[in-house]
């Protein structure tokens, strides 16, 4: 019985760790798909957090502070879309430089918007919701049935990407774009158009990953609060095989590994507990070596497309 | 790309990313004169504030060089930091194993093991990236989040000093700690050895066949191949270099600085390093310069806040943007002596970044 409650609980935890790092994967798969690094993750993460606890703080209202945390990480998407397909910079280098730029602007901001007060200004945030019926199942129900809205948004919008991006016309475009810009321009497909596009998505599914930090776990926002999540999510792609499904399945996997090692720190210290950190790590290496990267990421992703180049 | 262009556009780079900052003082409700004048005069003027600048200018040059080596190959080396990390336990593991050598075989010894940590770590990658075509970024930075927690493991589990109230490792021998350069103050001989370390490397990559051969793998692998250079075994050598420079890095933190092994020792050095070296424009014998201008602007940023006020947050911004206008102004066509704000606004459009990243012919 008691095995079970602990299993309940990670599996709560599982749901909840796992939820931002998921989002932000879906956010690289798109990114990926369609030919762009996306490495500022992590920045527009905390990008993400602070508009939505700023939005929050200023009218009360969590789903307004939603609201602004996603125009944040589509405004970042859009800055790092202009870095890598207008100027042409290094995607790495300018995902890089977009999370140096976004943790100090973060925390310049967050201490011009809350005051420099430790532990910053509380916000209005989601509550648990619990599905009826489903959330009296034993173990799984109290644990995945009763979490917050993010959590069935982050389903929905799992399933809607596979399908936007797998089934639809415009996904099919996207992908076309990622593996040959050339061909893809060639047959008529908006190359630049759909980065943009596919680089705000980006941004304001990262962003959704710092609103559900603030707005269903801490209700507060933190400098630095992404805390590697934004790179965590960059390994789900790979190991989730650059699908929308796959990454929010490695996502959730990642948050397990996170769950149980918060667990095990507990209830039994003498398991070292770094090494439930290193195994999300881990497996995504061994996912990249074993599985091979170049057999299913996308064929020009992290090379800038120039038109008039042969 | 004409290399005074190039260092010329940096300048104008640099200048940029300061004036944004500037504004932010200005929002703040602070003199950005007044706040930049602190900053800088604090951090290399005043004797203890420029100890403070060495302090941190050292990891940050040998960190610098490990991405400067690997990226002249072109190989992106994003993991200075766990290298630093895997160098720091292999320097504090050799120094607390062997506490009674004599300082002058004891210190070699200390960052010969330092090396080849860091160089072990850079090895997975250098090896997937060469004969497995994985990405070698994606791989570095995954890595380095592995290392910082076998440290953390290290310094909490097996070398946890008795009575530690914090996880920490019991103290090197007093013998093997570097000298100070600068009497009373924490400022230890690394950057002298990181310096050297810029010497050495910016003659052996400009005067040296092997040097030349990591030079045109990067520049044109294809005219490489042809002219007989094994470009596997240049990007691993290239790597395991830079593995090292970061390793050294690692111990000097340890036998430096802090004297133990500490869990969380470097705060960042290795992402630093990656400022350090697009500042420099991959030129080695630039590179003491940008990490001491980054390591003022970090060291000065603790001062300007608690003399001005002004919010030291302002300074990672002006780090962020230094990045994103260095980088911008580096991608710009190739021998064109457009002006960089206009580069910057309306982007290179002509040029080839894989290119252009290169300095000198």
């Amino acid at each position: 019985m008691v095995d079970l409650v602990l299993l309940g609980d990670v599996l709560a935890g599982t749901a909840r760790l796992g939820t931002p790092i998921a989002f932000a994967a879906l956010g690289g798969v798109i990114a990926e798909r369609s030919g762009l690094y996306n490495i500022g993750l992590e920045g527009q993460i905390l990008a993400g957090a602070l508009g939505a606890a700023a939005g929050s703080f200023a009218t009360g209202s969590a789903l307004i502070g939603l609201g602004c945390g996603v125009i944040c990480g589509l405004l970042s998407g859009l800055f790092l879309g202009y870095m890598s397909i207008r100027l042409r910079i290094n995607q790495l280098v300018g995902g890089i430089a977009l999370n140096l730029l976004l943790a100090g602007l973060t925390a310049f901001l967050s201490r011009q918007i809350f005051g420099a007060q430790a532990g910053g200004a509380r916000v209005e945030g989601f509550t648990q919701i619990r599905i009826p019926l489903l959330s009296d199942i034993p173990v799984l129900g109290p644990s995945l049935f009763s979490q917050d809205p993010l959590f069935y948004l982050l389903i929905g919008i799992a399933v809607l990407a596979w399908y936007w991006l797998m089934k639809s016309h415009k996904g099919l475009d996207l992908r076309a774009v990622g593996e040959n810009p050339k061909a893809a321009d060639l047959a008529g497909v908006p190359v630049f158009r759909l980065q943009y596009l596919a680089i705000s998505i980006s941004g304001a599914l990262a962003a959704l990953a710092g609103a559900h930090l603030v707005l269903s776990q801490v209700y507060v926002f933190a400098e630095g609060m992404s805390a590697g999540k934004g790179f965590i999510a960059l390994a789900a792609i790979i190991l989730g095989r650059w699908s929308p499904i796959g990454a929010v399945c490695a996502a959730l996997f990642f948050g397990f590994c996170d769950a149980a090692q918060f667990k095990l720190q507990f209830s039994s210290p003498e398991v070292p507990y770094q090494l439930f950190l290193i195994l999300p790590y881990i497996a995504s290496l061994i996912a990249l070596v074993i599985l091979g990267a170049k057999a299913s990421a996308p064929a020009s992703v992290g090379l800038p497309y120039d038109r008039e180049h042969r | 790309m004409n290399s005074l262009i190039m260092q010329r556009r940096v300048a104008v780079a640099l200048l940029l990313a300061l004036t944004v900052g500037g504004f932010l003082i200005l929002f703040d409700g602070h003199n950005p004169f007044a706040a930049y004048k602190v900053l800088f005069f604090e951090s290399f003027l005043n004797y203890w504030g420029f100890s403070n600048t060495l302090v941190k200018a050292s990891p940050m040059l040998l960190a610098g060089l490990a991405v400067i080596i690997p990226m002249r190959a072109g190989v992106f080396n994003i993991g200075g930091e766990g290298q630093i990390y895997i160098g720091g336990l292999f320097g504090a593991v050799f120094a607390l194993a062997a506490p009674d050598l004599p300082a002058a075989l004891g210190v070699p010894l200390i960052f010969l093991a330092a090396a080849i940590g860091g160089a072990l770590w850079a090895a997975i990658p250098a090896y997937l990236k060469a004969y497995r075509g994985t990405n070698e970024v994606i791989v570095t930075l995954l890595m380095n989040f592995v290392a910082i927690h076998i440290v953390s493991y290290a310094v909490a589990g097996p070398l946890l000093a008795e009575g530690a109230p914090y996880p920490y490792s019991n103290e090197v021998a007093e013998a093997y700690r570097l000298p100070i350069v600068m009497p009373r103050s924490d400022a230890h001989a690394g950057f002298v050895f990181g310096l050297s370390m810029a010497l050495i490397l910016y003659f052996w990559l400009r005067f040296t066949p092997s040097g030349f051969q990591l030079d045109l793998v990067g520049r044109n692998a294809r005219a490489a191949a042809y002219a007989g250079v094994d470009q596997k075994k240049t990007i691993i050598r290239a790597m395991l270099i830079g593995g090292s420079l970061a390793g050294m890095a690692g111990a000097i933190e340890v036998i430096g600085l802090k004297y133990r092994l500490f869990h969380l020792f470097s705060d960042g050095y290795g992402y630093d390093g990656i400022v350090v070296a697009f500042l420099a424009a991959l030129n080695p014998i630039v590179a003491p310069l940008t990490a001491l201008f980054l390591a003022g602007l970090s060291a000065g940023a603790g001062t300007m806040q608690r003399a001005i006020g002004v919010d030291s947050s302002v300074i990672e911004v002006v780090e962020g943007l230094v990045v994103v206008f260095v980088a911008a102004a580096l991608v710009a066509p190739r021998n064109s002596s457009k002006p960089i704000l206009k580069n910057l606004l309306i982007g290179g459009l002509f040029g080839r970044q894989k290119h252009s990243k290169k300095k000198e012919a």
